[in-house]
């Protein structure tokens, strides 16, 4: 036989089998139930809301990657992600053309503009969150529930002191984003992705029980804090996007328990009831950071 | 009885069945044998023998006056055709001796001694371990003497013997096991009786239950030495992971286990001490394994050092389509071959036949972060990084990230979700580190 007919090409030459779309669809698929019960509590319209924001992101991302002349990769499921999880921080009557436009600027100023996917330091979709935020304050605010504009449980909590009660936080049954309702789904799905080994538990670990602990101890009702507002989802999907959160095992502790306790100040003592989205964005900022001063100790090595 | 292991590790598909089964078989004569005299890590040698001088089976081909450094045999008695360079499996080219084998093989191999390891002085044992050629056969292929000779500051208190033969694929270390135990226990009673070890530990992993059975069974008689199961975990056979699993010892970064008291050797290599011992041969043949499902008859056999890769394939049924990739060794650190006529050396565990039907093709995507290879990283390392410094060249904080501590395993690679050649670069890395500490040592 031919010698020159043989593959030469460095070890190892097995590989496993999993693969960045693979995680991608996998996290998608796993924010099904939350889009369901979304559709259940909010209707229709929630499901419009998240297939306008997944189409803008999808479209916004082959737009860039033609105009940077790099091959179309939109079968990573990335974007998609992004799409559900922008989607996912809009309030039910949020007007379509907000989701288009906070779709666009995710996928440019959020990942485009940096490189692409791999390359952004802040997680897109709540950089297309934080411009709505800032852009149309009152839009991104109002909440209908039952035909009738309401004030979110954190809302209620901080003007009104008025208390939800927890078994409607945990199933759902209240006002606020469409991602933001159900604890149970949240975890649900998370469940599956922490199964999957495609979540970083370490993060949400962090993150929820320094809410819980900092809250108590600061005199406030900590089960409220927990299952009300976006910090479960946030924890589990927001605080977790691979790309934009530490790799060491000691800095994803550090990263969950900052992120908590930019949540707490936020939410106890700054301007707006809610805090996960800045909390997230903001520990962003802190990854290369963390990356260079959490190195594990490699073995047999003395530090 | 405990199953130790390491931290972290993956777990790839074994597929030991191809060939667990099959005992040690010998193939016919080779029509033609290839030595390379770059056997060993160390000092080159020079030839002993000329072009056309006839030479027994056994009979030494060429040496040295350094000492880390392995002499290598005639495997076969016949006539020297040839004294020239040939493509290495190492890649790259070596000078080696080409011998027409003779139909009638007489031996030449050097003294033997049928005493007992503990009425033998240390020294005679590390002479005919150096005498007999005999490197680490696991693939590292480090002179085992070397390995013997303790410096004066340092005491070794446990000879370790690696059965876990944790590539996949492989199955020759199970079968030695199995058919050669008592050889086994006679080669590290010698290896500890060298080093003055006190007790012997021969680690298996539990995907290997005949083995363990077999060896304890062979140790029964001694008290000084104990077989201990480790987790089936890639990689367990890696020296440091084994000395971790078995003692909680970590040998220093930049050492060696004979800092914390322990030496290593592979199965095959304690038998090739029994032998050079007690029958005064010389490492002439080994042990491997073909397989893969690019070869019709997967098996395990027992062949001359020299014998060419090709005539293996051959016994063993030749291929079973068009093949992929030849590999010598497993697949996780193997090297893929440009050509089946180069020879198999003292280091060849195995021949791993992939078909080309089955061949994937990568295309590296960006990194993620996802971490995966942070996990998974058995020396606690962080390839995702490395990979990226090595790509910039960035020396300093390479070896400031311990790039010098990675073991090449492969992991990093084998789990990246993004198929990016992780092992790769840290490779290229590590090679340009080492090349500038060695320029400003030199300069």
């Amino acid at each position: 036989m031919q010698s020159q007919d043989l593959v030469v090409t460095s070890s190892p030459h097995i590989r496993e089998k999993t693969s960045v779309a693979e995680i991608m669809w996998t996290v998608s698929l796993s924010l099904l139930p939350v889009m369901l019960v979304a559709t259940y509590v909010f209707g229709w319209r929630a499901l419009v809301i998240i297939a306008t924001s997944v189409v803008s992101c999808l479209l916004t991302e082959y737009i860039f990657l033609k105009i940077r002349n790099k091959e179309v990769t939109l079968t990573d499921g990335s974007a998609v992600v992004t799409g559900i999880l922008l989607a996912l921080t809009m309030p039910p009557e949020m007007p379509l053309w907000v989701v288009v436009i906070a779709a666009v600027v995710a996928i440019t100023l959020g990942k485009q503009v940096f490189g692409g996917l791999g390359y952004n330091p802040f997680n897109p979709a709540l950089v297309g969150r934080a411009f709505v935020t800032a852009a149309y304050p009152v839009l991104i605010t109002t909440f209908t529930f039952d035909g009738q504009t309401a004030a979110t449980p954190l809302n209620l909590k901080m003007m009104e002191g008025e208390m939800t009660a927890y078994w409607d936080l945990f199933i759902g049954n209240v006002p606020g984003s469409l991602g933001e309702t159900s604890a149970f789904f949240v975890l649900l799905g998370a469940a599956i992705l922490i199964y999957k080994g495609y979540l970083n538990w370490r993060i949400p670990a962090g993150m929820v029980s320094t809410v819980f602990i900092l809250t108590w101890v600061l005199g406030h009702n900590p089960v409220f804090h927990l299952l009300a507002g976006s910090l479960l989802i946030g924890a589990f999907y927001y605080a977790t996007d691979m790309v934009t959160t530490p790799v060491t095992a000691l800095g994803r502790w550090i990263f969950g328990i900052g992120a908590g306790i930019f949540v707490v100040i936020i939410r106890l003592y700054g301007g707006y009831p809610e805090g996960v989205m800045y909390s997230i964005l903001l520990m962003n900022m802190t990854v290369p950071l963390i990356n260079k001063f959490t190195r594990p100790r490699s073995l047999g090595e003395v530090k | 009885m405990s199953i130790s292991t390491f931290k972290k590790g993956v777990h790839p598909p074994y597929n030991k069945q191809l060939s667990q089964s099959k005992q040690i078989a010998t193939i016919d004569q080779p029509e033609e044998i290839t030595i390379p005299l770059q056997q060993h890590i160390g000092a080159p040698l020079k030839p002993v023998v000329e072009k056309g001088e006839e030479v027994k089976r056994g009979q030494l081909l060429a040496d040295t006056d350094s000492f880390v450094a392995a002499p290598v045999h005639a495997s076969l008695a016949g006539k020297v055709t040839a004294i020239e360079k040939v493509p290495s499996p190492q890649g790259g080219r070596v000078l080696a001796i080409k011998i027409d084998p003779a139909e009638e093989q007489k031996n030449d191999f050097f003294a033997a001694s049928e005493k007992e390891p503990e009425d033998i002085a240390p020294d005679k044992i590390r002479q005919a371990v150096r005498k007999a050629g005999i490197v680490g056969m696991g693939g590292a292929m480090f002179p085992t003497h070397v390995k013997l000779s303790v410096p004066e500051d340092k005491e070794i208190d446990t000879l370790i013997i690696n059965g876990a033969e944790c590539e996949p694929y492989l199955t020759i270390d199970h079968r030695l096991m199995l058919e050669k135990s008592e050889k086994i226990v006679t080669g590290l009673r010698f290896l500890m009786r060298a080093t003055g070890a006190e007790r012997g530990i021969i680690g298996i992993e539990d995907n290997k239950p005949d083995a363990i059975k077999a060896l304890k069974s062979a140790t029964a008689n001694f008290t000084d030495i104990t077989v201990e199961i480790t987790e089936t975990k890639y990689p367990q056979g890696g020296e440091k992971m084994l000395i971790k699993a078995l003692l909680d010892r970590e040998v220093p970064v930049g050492g060696l286990p004979l800092d914390v008291g322990i030496v290593v050797n592979n199965v095959a290599t304690a038998i090739a001490v029994a032998a050079a011992v007690n029958e005064g041969k010389p490492l002439i043949d080994r042990g491997l394994t073909i397989t893969g499902e690019g070869i019709n008859n997967p098996g395990n056999y027992q062949v001359p050092i020299g014998t060419p890769v090709a005539k293996i394939i051959e016994a063993a049924g030749g291929f079973t389509g068009e093949p992929g990739k030849v590999i010598l060794g497993g697949p996780m650190m193997g090297q893929a071959q440009a050509s089946i006529d180069v020879p198999v050396i003292k280091g060849t565990s195995g021949v791993l036949v992939l078909p080309k039907d089955k061949l994937e093709s990568y295309s590296p995507a960006p990194c993620i972060n996802c971490a995966r290879c942070v996990d998974i990283c058995p020396m606690s390392l962080v390839p995702t990084r490395l990979e990226k410094m090595a790509q910039k060249e960035n020396l300093d904080l390479l070896e400031e990230f311990q790039v010098m501590n990675c073991i090449e395993c492969g992991s990093c690679s084998y789990i990246c979700p993004a198929q990016r050649p992780l092992v790769h670069y840290i490779r290229i890395g590590k090679a340009a580190v080492t090349a500038r500490n060695k320029s400003e040592q030199g300069g």
